[in-house]
């Protein structure tokens, strides 16, 4: 790694200060940039710690019903916490990597960085969940802007993610054992008036909705809908050693109507 | 450099440490606790795994400034006072569960803090919380069988056999 100066603010307002230094970048869990920063992929003069900052942690319901989650929340923490309030989310956030790295990983982490095979892209996308910083609230229809892509301007915190809470809904994960990210999976989100579906780890734009699954599934929310579908075009999706882009396509229609299945 | 405090294995211990330091690094060059091992620049592995305040962590991407104050215990502070194997490190040794002994000190923590929010875990329980640890030598199956045994249940006999 290279040198850098490593600040650690007990609150927000320091660390929004703490930000405004010369080529600063924030440190959620550490567990996606410390190993970056090890490979040399990435480097920062100042380091700010966020996980002191006890005001971004935790988990409650708003006066709309909706979850709302700190940008410094740990996996783990959502994965115990939420399992009542929304069992698909707190499912989502058990299966990231393993015990160790949800124990570090934060969600603000993982929607700042916008991997495109992370997990809780597809869920923050498939409940037009809002994403807060501390300038302004992101819907996140307009959030995900393509592979390690997002809305946030430098210096942006996100302090808080929003969810409104589905009456139905489920994670399905085709995982790559390797890395424990998924090949390709896919989250179903039922409301009293629409069906959202968010796909990640198949497109080279990172997470997307798949809306042809979702327009099927408004009329007809159940697993024979998907399966008459057409797989997505196959053009544009990740093509690697792990599974070429029609196999990826594939695996998008059958892990939907898995998911499906398992809402009902 | 900035001194680094850290009550490890129960004593309260210091060493000096970079912004860029890791925990690992802090541990096993700073207070020459060599027994928790690095096996990638990944975070894939799990040699590294300790437990900070309590919960199991990845030594190799944690910075040893951001958790000045923290409670760790390594591999070091597993075994009694007198050097009794801990029930998860007998077992170990009683089932085969290692061979070059690279990843076990990453096993064992993992087994540890699995044994301590699920005492009698089901077999797929054990394999799916050691997900994150990579033994090259063992094929897993007798650590698997070693946690199961640690846990005082009856030790399956594995699909491979
Ligand atoms: C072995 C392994 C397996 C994994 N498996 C999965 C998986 O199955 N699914 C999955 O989704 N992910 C997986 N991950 C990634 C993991 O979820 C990371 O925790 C996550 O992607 C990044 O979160 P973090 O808090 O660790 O962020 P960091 O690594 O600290 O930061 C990542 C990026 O986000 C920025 N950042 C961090 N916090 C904030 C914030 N609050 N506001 C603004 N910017 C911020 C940082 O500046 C950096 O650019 C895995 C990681 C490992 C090591
Ligand atoms: S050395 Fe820490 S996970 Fe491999
Ligand atoms: S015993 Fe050799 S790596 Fe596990």
């Amino acid at each position: 790694m290279y040198d850098f100066e490593l600040v650690k603010p007990a609150s927000l307002q320091e660390a929004i200060e703490a930000m405004q230094a010369e080529d600063a970048q924030a440190l959620g869990g550490g567990q996606t940039l410390l190993p970056t920063m090890k490979a040399r992929l990435a480097m920062a003069d100042t380091l700010v710690a966020l996980s002191a900052i006890e005001e971004i942690k935790g988990i409650c319901t708003d006066d709309d019903g909706r979850l709302c989650i700190g940008g410094g929340t740990t996996h783990a923490m959502v994965q115990r916490d939420c399992a009542e309030s929304f069992p698909a989310l707190a499912s989502l956030a058990g299966r990231i990597g393993d015990p160790a790295v949800r124990n570090r990983g934060t969600i603000g982490g993982s929607l700042a960085n916008n991997d495109p095979s992370a997990c809780y892209p597809a869920a923050a996308l498939a409940c037009n969940a809002t994403i807060v910083t501390q300038n302004r609230e992101i819907a996140a229809d307009d959030y995900f802007l393509g592979m390690f892509t997002t809305a946030l301007e430098e210096r942006e915190i996100v302090t808080e993610v929003r969810f409104p809470v589905p009456e139905a809904a489920h994670y399905e994960k085709f995982i790559q054992p390797a890395s424990r990210f998924p090949l390709v999976a896919v989250f179903v989100a039922k409301y009293s008036d629409a069906v959202r579906v968010a796909v990640t780890g198949a497109s080279s734009d990172g997470v997307f909705r798949w809306n042809e699954a979702e327009a099927a599934l408004s009329g007809n929310f159940s697993e024979d809908a998907v399966k008459g579908l057409s797989a997505p075009d196959a053009d544009g999706m990740i093509s690697d050693l792990h599974g070429d882009g029609a196999y990826r396509a594939h695996l998008v229609k059958v892990m939907c109507a898995r998911a499906v299945k398992a809402c009902a | 450099m900035t001194k680094v405090t850290m009550i490890v294995n129960g004593k309260s211990r210091s060493a000096e440490a970079e912004g860029r330091t890791l925990l690992v690094d802090w541990l096993r060059e700073g207070l020459r606790l060599t027994g928790t091992h690095v096996g990638c620049d990944t975070t894939q592995c799990g040699a590294c795994i300790v437990h900070l305040n309590g919960e199991p962590v990845k030594a190799c991407s944690v910075l040893a400034q951001e958790v000045d104050g923290a409670e760790v215990t390594t591999i070091e502070g597993i075994a009694g006072a007198d050097g009794t194997l801990s029930a998860v490190q007998q077992a170990f040794q009683d089932y085969h569960g290692l061979q070059c002994g690279f990843c076990t000190p990453g096993m064992v923590m993992a087994a540890t803090s699995l044994l301590r929010e699920n005492p009698r875990p089901s077999e797929a329980e054990v394999r799916h919380y050691l997900e994150g640890n990579i033994c090259r030598c063992t094929g897993y199956h007798n650590i698997v069988k070693a946690v199961m045994a640690a846990s005082g249940q009856d030790v399956p006999a594995v699909a491979a056999e």
